[in-house]
């Protein structure tokens, strides 16, 4: 494995006396792509949460580069595209990426706003506010908010769920573009093709605790859902 | 530094154009505070001496209650499209989020308070004009106080689903010192006297309070928002 982007070490995660998380570990390496993989409620989500810095470990420690994962110069190489899409529906395109090119402290925050738009297909739309935008246009915004800061590690829950198909293409080329640029990518889905067709490794989760860690085979390429078959509960 | 500033500025700057394209929270707390000016003046004599005596307390009392609408209103916002999750992933540090946050309430708090100072002095017959500087700093003192820890609370309120409710009974109990020192300088300031002498005190309460309990705000900035 090449050199550590995330180190998630010994993590437990309590919700009241519920552990969801159970002394989770595993490492990515620069430039892998991990699918996330489990059922509903395995603690995926949770684990997420954690590695984007929006929630604390009870135990254990995460580290991405070997830094803490709230320390604000990581939270600089992360990008985040959750359940929602985390945009502001009374401010314009434009508006939400240029906030969030500022608030990255991006050099240039117009221009790296106007090269996203573009890259997302919303340039024509720039000053029209979110609230007015179809799903498909918001998704897109969003998954433009999510990559302009060029982030090396990306932090993707469920990314292809409720998308259209237009914002699917444009965020499986922007993947495809990330893992050439040698960034490495975090992905947690139930669409298992889709995942395991861009992933190098995969992480099973059941009930909170990893039943897999390694790499992806031919077999579950093959079958899909060989890997819940062999190594999943229930 | 120069990053600090500017995640606080830019988190100031999309709050109050949020506010003013939306106007959810400025036109409730406009109405609210000037239909309680209204109602009060029913209730007094406009040239008694009981009305200058009562003067500050109302006041503030106004705007406190004002501002919880405001203040409700500050974090409520970024809970759609889980907004709040992009704000805290970012590299934005904790004091920057609620600095910026701070200072927005603070100017829309302002507004309302310039917009309430008119119709109080021609519903009570109080004249402030020619205190008017004075008037502004107890302003600004209180009002900041007010907005420290309204803030924080509402940071603290966010997921709670009676937040409306939660946050002033958390808040006001805390405000209390804040809200003697304000109605103290305030009613000195509407009869005529400066703030030396008895209001002095009280002035230099309002100062203590505004630094305590900014530096504790954002002290715990961080804690607060990472759940």
């Amino acid at each position: 494995m090449s050199a550590a982007a995330l180190t998630v070490d010994g993590v437990w995660k309590y919700y009241g006396d519920f552990p969801a998380l159970r002394n989770i570990s595993f490492q990515v390496g620069e430039g892998e792509c991990l699918a996330l993989l489990g059922r509903n409620g395995a603690g995926k989500t949770t684990l997420l949460r954690i590695l984007a810095g929006l929630s604390r470990p009870a135990k254990g420690r995460i580290l991405i580069s070997g830094a803490d994962a709230r320390a604000p110069e990581t939270r600089r190489k992360i990008g985040v595209l959750g359940h929602g899409i985390a945009v502001y529906e009374e401010l314009s395109a434009f508006e939400n990426l240029h906030l969030f090119a500022n608030l990255y402290g991006i050099r240039d925050p117009a221009r790296a706003a106007m090269e996203w738009l573009e890259r997302t297909g919303l340039e024509r739309v720039r000053d029209g506010l979110v609230r007015e935008f179809s799903r498909g246009m918001r998704q897109r915004l969003a998954v433009a908010r999510a990559f302009i800061h060029n982030p090396a590690l990306l932090l993707l829950d469920e990314p292809f769920t409720a998308l259209d198909d237009r914002a699917i293409a444009v965020l499986q080329g922007l993947l495809r573009s990330a893992r050439a640029e040698g960034r490495t990518i975090v992905m947690s889905t139930h669409q298992l093709r889709e995942a395991l067709e861009l992933a190098t490794r995969c992480v099973l989760i059941n009930r909170g605790k990893v039943g897999y860690d390694g790499e992806r085979t031919p077999e579950m390429l093959e079958d899909p859902s060989w890997l819940y078959r062999n190594y999943g509960e229930g | 530094m120069g990053l600090f500033l500017r995640q606080t500025l830019t988190i100031a700057a999309k709050d109050l154009r949020s506010e003013i394209r939306t106007k959810e929270a400025l036109n409730a707390s406009v109405s609210f505070s000037i239909v309680i000016l209204l109602l009060f003046s029913f209730a007094f004599e406009p040239s008694s001496e009981q009305t200058h005596e009562i003067a500050g307390g109302l006041l503030w009392i106004v705007f406190a209650f004002a501002g919880a609408l405001i203040l409700n209103r500050s974090f409520a916002r970024e809970l759609v499209n889980d907004c709040l999750d992009a704000l805290v992933s970012s590299p934005t540090p904790g004091p920057a989020l609620f600095t910026g946050k701070a200072i927005a309430n603070l100017v829309l708090l302002l507004i309302v308070e310039l917009i309430s100072f008119p119709v109080f002095g021609i519903f009570y017959n109080v004249r402030w004009l020619s205190q008017f500087p004075l008037l502004f700093v107890v302003m600004f003192l209180g009002t900041w106080g007010i907005v420290v820890i309204g803030t924080m609370f509402s940071a603290m309120t966010v997921n709670l689903r009676l937040r409306e409710l939660m946050l002033p009974v958390l808040v006001y109990p805390m405000m209390i010192p804040l809200l003697m020192g304000a109605i103290q300088c305030t009613t000195a300031l509407l009869n005529g006297q400066g703030l030396g002498g008895e209001a002095a005190p009280w002035l230099r309460l309002l100062i203590g309070f505004d630094l305590i309990f900014s530096i504790l705000a954002v002290a715990l900035s961080d804690t607060v928002l990472v759940g």
